[in-house]
């Protein structure tokens, strides 16, 4: 979306908030984490969490949602206003990934993004790395989900010296 | 299988012989993961139908929704979400394991690389270790397990690595 060099370590983005309905935290639950207190109050309520909470995997999943949907709009925005928008690639992956807190059903968490830091690609001088911090706090202003993402970003003068 | 799966679904079997006695018994306690080879699991079929739909809801990319688009991006064809396969590998350690253990749930991933792209039609394979396993000082009636996940296609390329640690009942308070 943005070209490695438009982006600053620091920069902070309000990605959005999702609400985890009960009904979609057991519609996840059942296809991909059908651990009992993700499926159902009841065992939920005997279990460390103390109710239905969500599966750790569609927290993370609806922050990845939050952050595409969110960068397509601002490229429609950023297009719309005739500049140039670049494609970023995947990722090679992440690391520190804390379910601080459980998410449970009716809470809704808002979901930030902050660029962590940024540095070229040797292998691929095309490209630059970035990592980003994303986190999930919710209603009550509490922590709930904190990651350390790793992404492509597409250089727009491949192979200057700029770190 | 290979034995040590056998060896896992023994337990398992173990655990079905005692359902009716006691329906909520779980079988497999933080003792019964030992640091060493757990298991492989799967295959597990992944279908195009299955990757449009989690891309469509959780990762709306070209890459993963649009074959044309796709062709274009770094990974030269669509792929799954990075995420879909995450979310398939925890299926896979629940039907392999974790459904029948004292899972209390985890507190995080300590690292994930995303290898190489899921690829529709894809067999995947999950290799998982226990890397360490130690009892919990705040909860001493539990210990953490942590778990390496290994994810392979059909022709042996690793699509993903995982260490995760998971928080799983002892024996003892299983009682």
């Amino acid at each position: 979306m943005w070209y490695f060099e438009d982006i600053n370590v620091g920069r902070r983005r309000e990605v959005g908030s999702f609400t985890f309905t009960a009904d979609e935290i057991k519609r996840f639950a059942r296809k991909y984490d059908p651990q009992r207190f993700h499926l159902s109050e009841e065992e939920g309520r005997k279990s460390l969490f103390g109710g239905l909470a969500a599966s750790g995997w569609h927290v993370a999943s609806v922050c990845m949602k939050l952050m595409v949907t969110g960068a397509q709009r601002l490229a429609r925005e950023a297009v719309a206003r005739g500049e140039t928008i670049a494609a970023s690639g995947p990722s090679p992956g992440f690391r520190d990934l804390r379910w601080i807190k459980p998410v449970m059903a009716g809470d809704t968490v808002s979901y930030v993004s902050e660029v962590e830091s940024k540095r070229t690609s040797d292998s691929r001088p095309e490209w630059g790395i970035v990592e980003i911090r994303n986190t999930g706090t919710n209603q009550r202003g509490e922590v709930v989900f904190s990651y350390l993402g790793t992404g492509f970003v597409p250089r727009r003068n491949p192979g200057s010296a700029q770190k | 299988m290979r034995a040590d799966g056998v060896e896992i679904a023994a337990k398992c079997g173990h655990n079905l012989t005692f359902a009716a006695a006691i329906p909520d018994r779980m079988t497999l306690s933080f003792e019964d993961f030992p640091v060493g080879r757990l298991g492989s699991f799967g295959p597990r079929h992944v279908t195009r139908e299955e990757i449009l739909e989690f891309a469509g809801e959780y990762d709306p990319q070209p890459m993963h929704l649009d074959e044309e688009a796709a062709k274009k991006t770094m990974l030269k064809g669509l792929s799954g979400s990075g995420w879909h396969l995450c979310a398939v590998m925890m299926r896979m350690m629940f039907d392999g394991f974790l459904g029948r253990a004292a899972s209390l749930g985890s507190p995080g991933v300590n690292e994930l690389r995303w290898v190489a792209p899921l690829r529709p039609g894809d067999d995947v394979t999950l290799d998982v270790d226990v890397t360490e396993a130690r009892i919990s000082r705040s909860r001493p009636e539990t210990g953490i397990v942590t778990f390496k996940g290994v994810a392979r296609n059909a022709a042996g390329q690793v699509l993903c690595e995982m260490v995760s640690p998971i928080i799983i009942s002892r024996r003892a308070s299983a009682g």
